[in-house]
């Protein structure tokens, strides 16, 4: 069924009689041509663009709970595309691309808000990174603006900024940069891949991965064996761990990302705001709850909450920034367990072993990357080779040096 | 979280600095054999369950633990120096 605006108006006349469910429930069939392993974001998408690029239509999408219970369903929303190097400044434009169609085209309401991302500097040292940022994103064709503090304080006078410390003095902005509604991204892609033909099978966890002759077969799940021509991997959190069933060591560690939300307050902030002085960044959700984060926790962590430390760290970090959120009650926070790399950026790859591809390491900012990274991954998985857009996201990157390590951090997950 | 360091006690977690996977930290292979260093600098077995972590107490006596910890649970079942393992070499 189609949405639109017409279909709401002859079921909320017919008193809703001809919903259907956005997705089927199907038994798992004996073979597919594709499994792609989780049903998060990146998942889902990938099974979309399989059936939507390449024509691949049976496929499954093997979730071992329910689509969008990982970290899709647990981010802060943010998408945005503003990358200093280049596989990535061109691969996260792609991303912002395909969000600014992506509703019209899986015929989904995803409440795309192009609200503007300001990420704010506090010293000159900062403002020439930002600056060198900003002319790297423009000359990739992405647009970035530098705001000085002035022109902060035009779009928001209630920030601190005459900290004593932290004093701010302006910013650089990439106003097509926002928020996307995170379940209704899963549940788009899902709605679109099913009626594409795609089976996605909830509450069933791949257990092996059968492995004959240097040739991935299938995988052992707890519903039974799948025989699957080609196996995609999407696992986020937990790549190591179903990686480990092919035998492949990653170059992952999971860490613990909390995020917050305070209780609901009128409208008070239309941008994503990132503070520069500490890790920290803040949005408002339609419903007026204030939705904000900061670091990892730090330490390996597949425990889907966090640490008390945190908890202060960050809220420090808002104080500094926008004292005035002293005033408000934190309603709820959460942990999601991510699978951060060795230099801080993804990979969508074919691995050592044929019919088996990889996508995982995103780290805490693989939200904005969905809709690239299942239409990169569908094709590295289609044409049995990477894309120009993912070709610099290659595994063996870590042994022939070509690491792209945005932060210049080095082989540290913690700290990217 | 709390970590019993065995100079000073048992002490929140936000004194120390954690590094990451004690054996694959501890075991640096020479700087000749490439594709050993690869694994020793790249790869982790990032296991869901107990895992042997090298943890610096920062803000305490500054000596490296190896602390035993579940990755699920966060309990803590064993933490030891890392300067008492068998060739007497700090990490
Ligand atoms: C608190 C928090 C805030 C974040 N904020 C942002 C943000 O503002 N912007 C941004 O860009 N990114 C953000 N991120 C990162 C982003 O959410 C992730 O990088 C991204 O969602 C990961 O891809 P995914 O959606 O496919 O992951 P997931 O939704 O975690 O999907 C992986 C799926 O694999 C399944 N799975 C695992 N093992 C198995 C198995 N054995 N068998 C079957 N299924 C299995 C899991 O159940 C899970 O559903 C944030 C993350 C967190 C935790």
């Amino acid at each position: 069924m189609k949405y639109s605006i017409f279909a709401v108006l002859r079921e909320g006349l017919r008193g809703g009689k001809g919903w259907t469910p956005a997705w089927r429930e199907p038994e798992p069939k004996a073979h597919y041509d594709a499994v792609i392993v989780g049903g998060g974001g990146h998942g889902l998408a990938t099974a979309y663009y399989l059936a939507k690029e390449h024509g691949l239509t049976n496929v499954a999408v093997v979730e071992k709970g329910y689509i969008g219970s990982g970290n899709v369903g647990r981010n802060t929303t943010i998408i945005r595309s503003n990358y200093l190097l280049p596989d990535n400044t061109h691969f996260y434009e792609w991303s912002m691309k395909l969000w600014e169609g992506l509703e019209q085209d899986f015929n989904y309401n995803a409440m795309v808000s192009q609200r503007g991302v300001l990420n704010l500097y506090h010293s000159d040292a900062q403002r020439d990174a930002y600056v060198r940022r900003g002319n790297a994103m423009r000359l990739a064709g992405v647009d970035a603006e530098l705001l000085d503090a002035d022109g902060v304080r035009s779009m928001a006078p209630f920030l601190d900024f005459n900290n004593a410390r932290f004093p701010i003095q302006g910013g650089l902005l990439q106003r097509r940069g926002g928020t996307v509604r995170h379940d209704a991204v899963a549940w788009g892609f899902a709605r679109g891949a099913d009626s594409r033909g795609v089976d996605i099978l909830q509450n069933t966890e791949v257990t092996g991965i059968r492995v004959e002759t240097g040739r991935a077969v299938g995988v052992e799940t707890t519903r039974g064996f799948i025989r699957a021509g080609k196996i995609g991997l999407a696992c986020a959190g937990n790549s190591s761990r179903v990686a480990a069933m092919a035998g492949l060591r990653l170059p992952i560690e999971s860490h613990v990302l909390q995020a917050f939300v305070s209780e609901g307050i009128k409208p008070a902030i239309d941008q994503v705001i990132t503070f520069g002085a500490g890790h920290f960044y803040i949005s408002q959700s339609d419903k007026g709850g204030l939705v904000y984060g900061g670091d990892i926790d730090g330490y390996n962590s597949y425990a889907q909450r966090g640490n008390l430390y945190i908890i202060e760290d960050v809220h420090e970090a808002g104080m500094a920034l926008w004292p005035a959120i002293g005033r408000l009650r934190m309603l709820r926070h959460w942990g999601g367990v991510m699978d951060m790399s060795m230099d801080g950026s993804p990979i969508i790859d074919k691995t050592p072993i044929d019919g088996l591809y990889l996508n995982c390491g995103w780290c805490y900012g693989g939200f904005k990357a969905t809709p690239a990274s299942g239409w990169c991954f569908a094709h590295t998985i289609a044409r049995d080779a990477p894309h120009e857009l993912n070709a610099g996201f290659r595994l063996d990157r870590f042994a022939s040096g070509r690491l792209i390590d945005e932060k210049g951090a080095g082989a540290q997950p913690n700290l990217h | 979280m709390r970590i019993r360091c065995p100079y000073c006690g048992e002490r929140s977690n936000d004194e120390f600095t954690v590094l990451g996977d004690a054996d694959a930290l501890m075991a640096r292979p020479s700087g000749d054999d490439a594709a050993a260093f690869y694994d020793y600098a790249y790869l982790r077995t990032n296991p869901a369950g107990q895992h042997r972590e090298l943890w610096y107490h920062s803000a305490g006596c500054r000596r490296w633990l190896v602390v035993t910890r579940d990755t699920r649970t966060h309990i803590i079942a064993d933490v030891a120096l890392a300067s008492t393992r068998g060739d007497g070499e700090a990490a």
